[in-house]
């Protein structure tokens, strides 16, 4: 009877006991000495394993980053909060870099792109434009199969009518289908950039109008009216300088086929008067002459010629411009 | 008594498919079946798990189960073995050889609870299995699991780029692909020696 209950919860308790020494031997034993750095640094990280930075995942980055291989900023997802925690347990500093999204440049939806031929095969962007370039009969343009949305780990990316989508709140610039885009059509750029060019092709003007309503056709007319040198006509697209364009959107209003997006509302500059001491300084900056007032009077925004540039708020000494 | 291990061994792998047939281990069968990679490095770390356990097991029902007659208390003496096994080796792997730490290390864990594993441990007592036929038993078994994991990988990544009816996506064609590769498994039953 005793037996009974004393065999089993020794026998067990003894397997427990010696399986349990093993292990806590073992711990010791074979403890492998790690950075302590290297679980903060993790730590710090989003964990999305999403392979951005390129390294194989969060925990790869870490140790790179730990071992000295990568920056500490090398995260794209994180952004500046997270680059600044990594660098604080790194014992660096780290310069703010703006957050950025990815842009898909073509916008030549099923309506208003010709097919060439009707694409039924693997639903894949890559394996589409191996066939003579993909359905659409522009060589630039968007297949639509989907491949970055496939690639994306962040549901930032949606086919609609034919073209891919980037929701820019869910985007977080990781860079994956940038280098799955077999048409090199997704960039990466500044949030704030509002003004880009939705297309890429390098057909000259009328073959562009063959394939597609909404196309560039070179006609330079965004070149000339910029009055900042940000736009040039290279290789029959025009092509926006991200460091130069202050987004006054005169390229956006001026462009024949309207393929350049601009930003969504366009806000008039106005001066706060009372605060204004007659400096001319915005007045000189203006390059659309939307300012009156003489030196030392209150100065004025002319409304009908403001193009909401914000490059008289960037510069006025007193702060007194507002743009509403 | 070679032919004897090589028709436990074969009955094990294509027969008697653990996955397939017997319907054990099908949540790592599901879960890491994505990419063939993956799988592969899913499979070996399942196969060496499954060769120790069958061992240690073996010792232990024969030398501490049997001996006090306790084997009511089979199941969880097998858990207690096999989980702090796949610890311990994790941990020798980590220290030894960190390149294969890198290539079975993020599975192993998994393992822990892996249902072939104690099945196979248990199914080796069930049939009454000597030490050696136990190790080779346990050994097929595991290279029935890799070859269905592999195959099953193999398919998905095709079925990644094909055209699949939207109600189907995902987890759907995944699980009638199972069952497809299943019965094509059953063709094996007839297999005698």
């Amino acid at each position: 009877m005793i037996n009974e209950i004393v065999a089993p919860v020794l026998s067990l308790g003894g397997l427990g006991l010696a399986f349990g020494s093993l292990l806590a031997y073992a711990s010791k034993k074979f403890a492998v000495e790690v950075d302590e750095r290297v679980p903060k640094v993790t730590e710090a990280l989003p964990g999305a394993n999403c392979g951005g930075c390129g390294y194989a995942g969060c925990g790869a980055f870490a140790v790179a980053v730990v071992e000295g291989r990568a920056p500490v900023d090398g995260c794209p997802v994180g952004g500046a909060a997270c680059a600044s925690a990594v660098a604080e347990i790194m014992g660096v500093t780290v310069e703010q870099s703006e957050r950025k999204v990815a842009r898909v440049l073509c916008h030549g939806t099923k309506d208003k792109a010709r097919e060439k031929y009707e694409y039924y095969g693997i639903e894949d962007c890559v394996a589409a434009s191996k066939l003579g370039g993909g359905g659409k009969s522009c060589a630039y343009g968007c297949t639509g199969l989907g491949t970055c949305v496939k690639v994306c780990q962040f549901d930032a990316i949606k086919i609609e009518n034919g073209v891919a989508v980037v929701d820019a709140e869910k985007c977080t610039a990781c860079g994956k289908c940038v280098s799955a885009c077999p048409k090199n059509i997704i960039e990466l750029v500044p949030e704030s950039q509002a003004t880009w060019v939705m297309c890429k092709s390098k057909d000259k003007g009328k073959d562009v109008k063959e394939h597609c309503d909404v196309g560039c056709i070179g006609c330079k007319i965004c070149e000339k009216t910029c009055k900042f040198d940000a736009v040039h006509v290279i290789d029959n697209i025009a092509i926006i300088d991200y460091d130069k364009c202050v987004n006054c959107s005169q390229c956006v209003v001026k462009c024949p086929k309207k393929i350049i997006h601009g930003k969504p509302e366009i806000k008039k500059a106005y001066i706060h008067e009372d605060a204004c001491i007659g400096c001319t300084i915005c007045s000189k900056q203006c390059k659309f002459d939307a300012i009156e007032g003489e030196l030392k009077a209150k100065h004025k925004i002319i409304e009908e010629k403001c193009v909401g540039c914000e490059q008289c708020v960037v510069k006025c000494p007193k702060k007194c411009i507002e743009m509403r | 008594m070679i032919k004897e291990l090589i028709v436990i061994a074969l009955g094990a792998i294509l027969i008697e498919n653990f996955v397939l047939v017997k319907f054990l281990g099908i949540c790592p069968f599901l879960g890491v079946s994505k990419k063939v990679e993956t799988a592969l490095g899913m499979g070996m770390a399942v196969t060496f798990v499954m060769v120790l356990a069958s061992l240690i097991t073996w010792l232990i029902q024969t030398f501490i189960l049997d001996y006090f007659h306790i084997e009511y208390l089979q199941t969880i003496a097998f858990i207690l073995v096999i989980a702090s096994l796949v610890q311990f080796v994790e941990m020798v792997i980590q220290k030894m050889s960190p390149t294969l730490y890198q290539a079975l290390g993020v599975y192993l864990p998994l393992i822990t609870t892996n249902c072939a594993v104690l099945g196979v441990a248990i199914l080796n007592i069930q049939k009454e299995f000597n030490f050696i036929n136990a190790i080779v038993y346990g050994g097929g078994a595991a290279i029935g699991f890799t070859l269905a994991i592999v195959l099953f990988a193999g398919v998905r990544e095709r079925l990644e780029l094909s055209d699949i009816p939207k109600p189907l996506q995902g987890f759907p064609i995944a699980l009638i692909t199972a069952a497809l590769l299943s019965i094509a498994f059953l063709g094996f039953q007839g297999l005698k020696f």
